[in-house]
């Protein structure tokens, strides 16, 4: 799949929700569910510092494509980051860099993406963006 | 008779709605609403009287300038200052304190002691590290105990004619820690060494008395006690003021400019440098006037009785921890649950209308000091009450339970 049809995937999966409960509630059972980083990842090279949560971020290629493996100390971060995982992992570098992230708008979470907001997600998001403008120079 | 909801309904902002819930606002450490009165006489100055101060001789200026030093006159009187010209207009707390480090390079030399304690705010920290830094003196701690008390026998220790000045808060904004201040002011002056008190968590709640206390500098916050943002103010004593250099060059604070010699104004307007946010200090004025009408042993009673209240109530919560378990405190409760990180549940209870602060609270030491990476604080204004205790707890309670 492609990442704009994993994102409309993940839009349509909100838009089963009613309100911002069940939205959060989804989002803590992803953060549970997302798959740790390796211990060895989870290393201050890889820390993106956020003001509150930390978010570790590890990637590598396979095959032409971008796997990322990420963590982080608060579960609603984690949800969100399983989220954007999903959505950008198991990518070109070029799909990664050309993509864009609206559609976290679209699932009622945009507060969380603010560039004021001090949780490390969009740090993260730029993370992502570098590791894959680093895998297409290298390719 | 103190009545919590006539008060409440002075301040337009505590009626409002946020995500669709009744706001509960917590995070007064961080900043205090704003009653009418204070909103109003914004809206005054710029209306009615505005125009740059000290400078002309047409009315508006001169109507200007006498409410800016009329204002400095409240604040003379709050405080209990000697003479109106030892009260400095500043930014706020954090630039209070950075001028008077900045002054001290002309006095500490290498080998000299900068003292400051374990329980400050970043703001407390940081100026005197570039003191240190500037002229090789050394910082030294003085350490807490695990109720995030200071130690005093260590204080005692610690304390030697190197200690040239000893910076801590009256009120520690992390954990709420009420500090022995007098006893830190009394003991210092007997080696000779300065004392500055950081009053930004103070002033909210109690009335200083500077002269009382003999402390040597002393400052504050505007926003923090009701007042418009970028205001603060600096008390020093005369004698201090007069031997610290000016901070920055500029208008007003001089006597008389040439290329080869500047010589500086008399205080305070040597340490007032360019147009101040005049509207800011005037309305500071209104904002200590409107406190004092509320009382501070009005606020203190009713805060004391949230902070009775609210600590009872959280710890019903399975899990939670409460840091800084001090005698003395003020209205401030900062806690966590186990397992649960501190942003997760700030997340949640927003969403349920209240706000708090989680995070380090820009006070890393004392973080690190409990080893974890923050906490959630709760910090009471007299203008809030036990229903909003209430709603709180359920919050929390709420968000517990989605979280584990």
């Amino acid at each position: 799949m492609t990442i704009k049809e994993i994102q409309e995937e993940i839009v349509d999966e909100f838009s089963m929700f009613d309100d911002w409960m069940q939205r959060y509630e989804y989002i803590i059972e992803l953060g549970k569910n997302l798959p740790l980083i390796a211990d060895q990842y989870k290393i201050e090279e890889n820390l993106i510092k956020g003001c509150q949560s930390k978010v570790w971020v590890h990637a590598e290629e396979k095959n032409g494509s971008v796997v990322f493996t990420a963590d982080s100390d608060a579960i609603l971060t984690k949800g969100i980051i399983a989220i954007l995982v999903r959505a950008f992992s198991n990518q070109s570098p070029k799909a990664i860099l050309d993509a864009d992230t609206d559609f976290i708008d679209a699932i009622g979470l945009k507060e969380h993406l603010s560039p004021t907001r001090a949780n490390g997600l969009v740090s993260m998001i730029k993370q992502i963006k570098m590791y894959a403008l680093a895998f297409q120079a290298k390719a | 008779m103190f009545d919590v909801q006539k008060v409440r309904a002075q301040f337009p902002i505590l009626s409002q709605t946020v995500n669709g819930k009744p706001l509960v606002y917590f995070d007064n450490g961080a900043t205090a609403q704003k009653p009418q009165v204070v909103i109003d006489a914004v809206s005054r100055y710029y209306s009615e009287i505005n125009a740059n101060i000290h400078r002309g001789v047409h009315t508006l200026s001169q109507l200007a300038t006498d409410a800016y030093e009329e204002s400095r006159n409240t604040i003379q009187k709050h405080l209990n200052a000697k003479y109106n010209h030892e009260i400095i207009f500043t930014s706020g707390t954090t630039q209070g304190i950075n001028l008077v480090a900045n002054g001290f390079a002309a006095i500490v030399k290498a080998g000299d002691e900068v003292m400051v304690s374990g329980l400050e705010h970043h703001s407390n920290i940081v100026p005197w590290q570039f003191l240190c830094e500037r002229t090789g003196a050394k910082l030294v701690v003085i350490p807490m105990n695990d109720q995030g008390e200071l130690i005093l026998s260590e204080f005692d220790n610690l304390l030697s004619d190197k200690t040239k000045i000893v910076a801590v808060n009256h009120i520690s904004n992390a954990l709420g820690t009420v500090n022995p201040i007098k006893y830190i002011i009394d003991k210092a002056h007997g080696v000779g060494a300065a004392v500055l008190i950081d009053g930004a968590q103070a002033t909210p709640h109690l009335r200083p008395d500077v002269q009382e206390l003999d402390c040597d500098f002393y400052v504050f916050s505007g926003h923090k006690v009701c007042g418009p943002t970028g205001t603060g103010i600096l008390y020093g004593k005369e004698s201090w003021l007069n031997q610290l250099p000016p901070y920055m060059g500029g208008g007003e604070m001089i006597s008389e400019v040439t290329f080869e010699k500047t010589t500086y104004a008399e205080l305070p307007h040597k340490f007032e440098a360019g147009t101040p946010n005049i509207a800011g200090g005037i309305v500071l004025g209104t904002a200590i006037d409107y406190m004092n009408g509320i009382g501070f042993d009005n606020i203190a009673k009713h805060e004391q009785e949230l902070l009775e209240y609210g600590t009872k109530r959280l710890l019903e919560i399975e899990g939670l921890k409460i840091y800084g378990t001090s005698e003395n405190k003020a209205s401030v409760i900062s806690f966590n649950i186990e397992g649960i990180h501190p942003y997760d549940i700030g997340t949640i209870i927003d969403k349920l209308g209240i706000a708090v602060r989680t995070g380090h609270h820009c006070a890393q030491p004392i973080m690190n000091y409990f080893n974890i990476p923050g906490t959630i604080r709760a910090s009471f204004a007299f203008y809030n009450t036990k229903e909003e205790i209430d709603t709180f707890v359920e919050a929390v309670k709420k968000a517990q339970m989605m979280l584990s």
